[in-house]
């Protein structure tokens, strides 16, 4: 029981991510999380605004399914499947966010000093969600895909496009978090 | 009810990222900033993986369960579109610490103020979709 409410290795976790890949190919579909984004803008209705939003909704209506499984998963391995363990971070970054203003790291999957219901009243920390939020959504549908479409079934069906976005993702992320985020706090 | 397999899977993938702590905000920053080999090793473990089951599945002629060739259908070509698009993704991803799935996990998780992330997120992909004709694809 100890080996399932620990945190899990890498080397067990990326084979299952795999997994999930593989059952989605067995049952007909591709495993990319972002486009339930895209059927959602069409169910309330974006294709009164564009033709991207076109299509008949019902079809994808599984990717929102998977979503909804997604939700209770989440639930199930943080209020069952887990003890208090702490993420094993690099001391090294837990001094630099110390520095940077957060506390407790790796206390929980997320920042309080971000995510708590009481930073929301800090306009700044809202609109970090928004901005955050935004960038994503607004990126992985101009890269047609997100980390699970192009970097797990992209990279693993050996696609150009895969890479080129992948690498797009890092030059992204090592600009937010070397660069702009030590700006932000 | 056809789509209960799917329900399975997403639960299956919540469990997996969270116990993976693929979804930790602080992981995310970690890997960044090259301070630990947990997300590389993670990635990288689950293509090698996703490699060999597509290679053997090929070589073996694996069928879905509608009767169709497994594989994964090709991406458009092009260099812009991913670059730039992989580049603004890869901003918020390490801003908020979470992709299109873990932004659901951890509202599961009970991470509230992801409701508003997700909000941004449609709203995201809703304004691309209004100017994708404009954008350098």
């Amino acid at each position: 029981m100890e080996y399932i409410l620990n945190p899990w290795p890498w080397y067990i976790s990326g084979p299952l991510i795999s997994l999930i890949m593989a059952l989605l190919l067995y049952f007909g579909k591709t495993f990319g999380m972002s486009s339930n984004l895209k059927t959602m803008c069409t169910i309330v209705g974006a294709g009164k605004f564009s033709d991207f939003f076109k299509f008949n909704w019902k079809e994808q209506s599984w990717n929102l399914v998977v979503v909804l499984g997604a939700i209770i998963g989440g639930y199930i391995a943080t209020h069952y499947l887990s003890n208090d363990s702490i993420t094993d971070l690099n001391p090294t970054t837990i001094a630099e966010l110390q520095n940077m203003g957060f506390k407790n790291s790796g206390a929980s999957l997320v920042p309080n000093e971000i995510f708590s219901l009481e930073s929301l009243a800090s306009p700044k920390k809202l609109v970090i969600l928004v901005i955050g939020g935004f960038l994503v959504g607004f990126g992985t549908r101009y890269a047609n895909g997100c980390t699970s479409g192009h970097a797990i079934a992209g990279l693993s069906s050996l696609q150009k496009p895969s890479l080129i976005a992948v690498i797009g993702f890092f030059i992204g992320g090592l600009i937010m978090a070397n660069f702009i985020l030590p700006l932000i706090f | 009810m056809k789509h209960l397999k799917f329900l399975l899977v997403g639960i299956i993938f919540g469990i997996v990222l969270v116990k993976s702590e693929a979804v930790s905000w602080y992981r995310i920053y970690e890997m960044f900033r090259f301070q630990s080999f947990h997300m590389y090793g993670i990635i990288g473990t689950a293509i090698a993986s996703g490699i060999l089951f597509l290679q053997i599945s090929k070589k073996g002629h694996f069928k879905s369960i509608i009767g169709a060739d497994i594989f994964v259908p090709k991406k458009e070509k092009g260099f812009t579109q991913y670059i730039i698009g992989g580049i603004i993704f890869g901003l918020g991803w390490a801003l908020i610490g979470a992709c299109p799935g873990p932004m659901y996990i951890l509202l599961g998780s009970g991470v509230s103020s992801m409701l508003i992330v997700i909000a941004a997120a449609i709203i995201g992909t809703f304004i691309y979709g209004v100017l994708k004709h404009k954008l350098p694809h």
